[in-house]
């Protein structure tokens, strides 16, 4: 008979990969999220270089010149605003400076607003030079489209290392806890397998999936938005295998004894809300304040996007990131033989 | 060898202050299909859970086809079927996909094709656990405990929940068992049941055995059925020495 391997750590494995795969809502959010969010952050925060300021002017007897001046400058767009809706346009940022025709003119802008500073200095600049203004030279200028500092490149390896915890520990913990609620787990101890193999299929369950988990947004965010991947790929795969093993095995210590879906949901959350605030996936973890940085630099989730973003944006070597390996080893370890010595099959 | 398949003495478990097994001793033979009888909470799955090697007991000796647990365990998984009662396999997985992985946990035993024809769920083999009738899962239930060809099979209630139609079909898989020369322990609360499936049985109540043998001699026991038109059974022999109803509400 044509039997597939009936070793039971391939059984065991290729269950636990079935049973993923037949769930459409765990699917949806471990491949499809990610780019979802990445699409929806790309279009939230564009790359600067193409954006023009805007400009609101007003009406009146010299609307007619300033308006073809501003025209013919770069990086200008204009539109006439009555004096009525000027406040709710810099409000709602659908203008960033209004130009009052008077002579010379009058700026209305908010000082406070980073665009509507740049408004006025680029307005000013244009109608200077309009009216006769020489400038003492042109400095020569070198436009870079800086790959890799954009905010969707940082976003990215920040998105794959939340992918890598919240995979990761669901992963583990939802099929080992609904397998003990089911009374599948105490079915399992009373045939001859092997508690062992039962758990490392688990891991090796989520380490098929790892590849397709991790090169699914960074493909993605390569072709859509021209991401750089500086990194040495097998250095990269080191960080993603760490990171992986680190919070399976953090999955694992969580689901050690917890007997109802409820209870892990509420223990899971406990365990990663405060990770996706502080350990910069959305903006930089240098925002929280100094006194508990310490703490927000030794997370798991922390040393990984750190590890992350230093190997795939800037090219780092395993020497660089180092420490951040070592934190996730710790994170890795420890949890794994505490989760060994708790489990309740049971 | 042993001529019991399953002999026990003294066994004794308490959680606390509750003491679910008070004090069991009992053997079975092998080939033989040996009942324990009692409603709900009266230390039944306890014991055979003891005995099945999943729990400890507090006192007590056991030997299970001649074996130990304390020495023995990998022997005896490699040899024991069972059934536990509520174990629900995983619902994504097919009923063929079910039984090879459990037939991967033993060393030898039947092939997926053989436990499928066993229990006559060829026609299933590529269904999915989760849209199984009630019968179905109870079979491929037994079909995985099946799967090692075991000498001995432990059942916890295994027609718990089941229309009488699949409650027929499953005695039948178990009477094909015994023919091949296979042991049966189990316990239920179907006075029908152990009056059909075994030779001997066990009334348990409160953790301990308070009537033990042929179910036909202890239904004899009773004496005169005390309505002409009724025939004498065990749920007979429960009321009158317990005084109460054996599914008490």
């Amino acid at each position: 008979m044509s039997e597939p391997s009936s070793h039971p750590l391939v059984q065991l494995t290729l269950a636990r990969i079935r049973e993923f795969l037949r769930e459409p809502e765990a699917v949806f959010w471990a491949f499809v999220f990610p780019i979802v969010m990445s699409l929806a952050l790309a279009f939230a925060f564009p790359s600067e270089a193409t954006r023009n300021v805007l400009v609101g002017l007003e009406p009146g007897p010299a609307t007619q010149s300033l308006r073809a001046t501003l025209e013919a400058s770069k990086g200008i767009t204009v539109r006439e605003i009555r004096p009525d809706d000027e406040r709710r346009a810099l409000r709602e940022g659908t203008v960033n400076v209004v130009v009052v025709p008077t002579t010379p003119p009058t700026y209305r802008f908010d000082p406070a607003r980073e665009e509507s500073l740049l408004a006025r200095a680029v307005v000013d600049d244009a109608l200077q030079r309009a009216a006769g203004r020489a400038d003492q030279w042109t400095a020569r200028e070198e436009p870079q489209q800086v790959a890799g500092s954009r905010y969707i490149d940082w976003f990215i390896p920040g998105l794959i290392g939340m992918g890598l915890m919240t995979n990761g520990m669901w992963g583990i913990a939802f099929g080992i806890v609904q397998a003990r609620m089911r009374k599948l787990l105490k079915r399992m101890v009373a045939s001859p397998m092997k508690k062992s193999q039962y758990l490392l299929a688990q891991l090796l369950a989520r380490l098929l999936f790892l590849p397709a988990e991790v090169l699914v947004p960074l493909v993605f965010a390569m072709v859509a938005f021209g991401m750089p991947v500086n990194g040495n790929p097998l250095t990269i795969a080191i960080v993603v295998l760490a990171g992986a093993f680190s919070f399976g095995a953090f999955g694992l210590l969580m689901a050690a004894r917890v007997r109802t879906i409820e209870a892990i949901s509420g223990l899971m959350n406990l365990a990663m809300l405060p990770m996706w605030i502080v350990s910069g996936v959305f903006f930089s973890s240098s925002n929280f304040p100094d006194a508990i940085q310490p703490v927000i630099q030794v997370l798991p989730l922390t040393a990984l996007i750190d590890a992350l973003r230093a190997v795939i944006l800037d090219g780092a070597s395993l020497g660089a990131i180092r420490s951040d390996l070592a934190i996730l080893g710790v994170w890795g370890v420890v949890p794994f033989f505490a989760a060994l010595r708790l489990f309740s099959w049971k | 060898m042993s001529e019991f398949a399953v002999k026990c003495e003294r066994l004794r478990k308490a959680y606390g202050p509750v003491v679910a097994v008070a004090d069991v001793s009992l053997s079975v033979r092998r080939g033989e299909c040996f009942g324990l009888l009692g409603p709900n909470g009266a230390g039944k799955t306890t014991t055979i859970e003891i005995l099945e090697g999943l729990l400890s007991a507090d006192a007590g000796d056991i030997e299970v086809l001649g074996l130990r647990w304390s020495h023995h365990a990998d022997e005896l998984r490699q040899r024991l079927g069972i059934q536990l009662q509520e174990t629900q396999l995983p619902d994504k997985l097919t009923v063929e996909e079910t039984l090879r992985l459990f037939r991967s946990f033993y060393a030898n035993g039947r092939t997926v094709e053989e436990l499928l024809q066993i229990v006559g769920l060829e026609g299933k083999r590529a269904s999915r656990v989760g849209k199984l009738s009630g019968g179905q899962k109870q079979r491929l239930s037994l079909a995985s405990a099946l799967a090692g060809n075991p000498d001995l099979l432990f059942l916890d209630e295994p027609t718990t929940g089941l229309d009488p139609q699949s409650r027929r079909q499953l005695w039948m898989l178990l009477e094909q068992f015994r023919e091949r020369g296979g042991t049966i322990l189990m316990t239920t609360h179907y006075m029908e049941e152990a009056e059909y499936l075994c030779d001997r049985v066990a009334v348990v109540d409160h953790g301990r055995i308070i009537a033990e043998g042929v179910p036909q001699e202890l239904i004899a026991r009773l004496g005169e059925p005390k309505v002409i038109t009724h025939h004498g059974t065990l749920e007979d022999v429960f009321m009158s020495l317990t005084g109460r109803h054996l599914r008490d509400e």
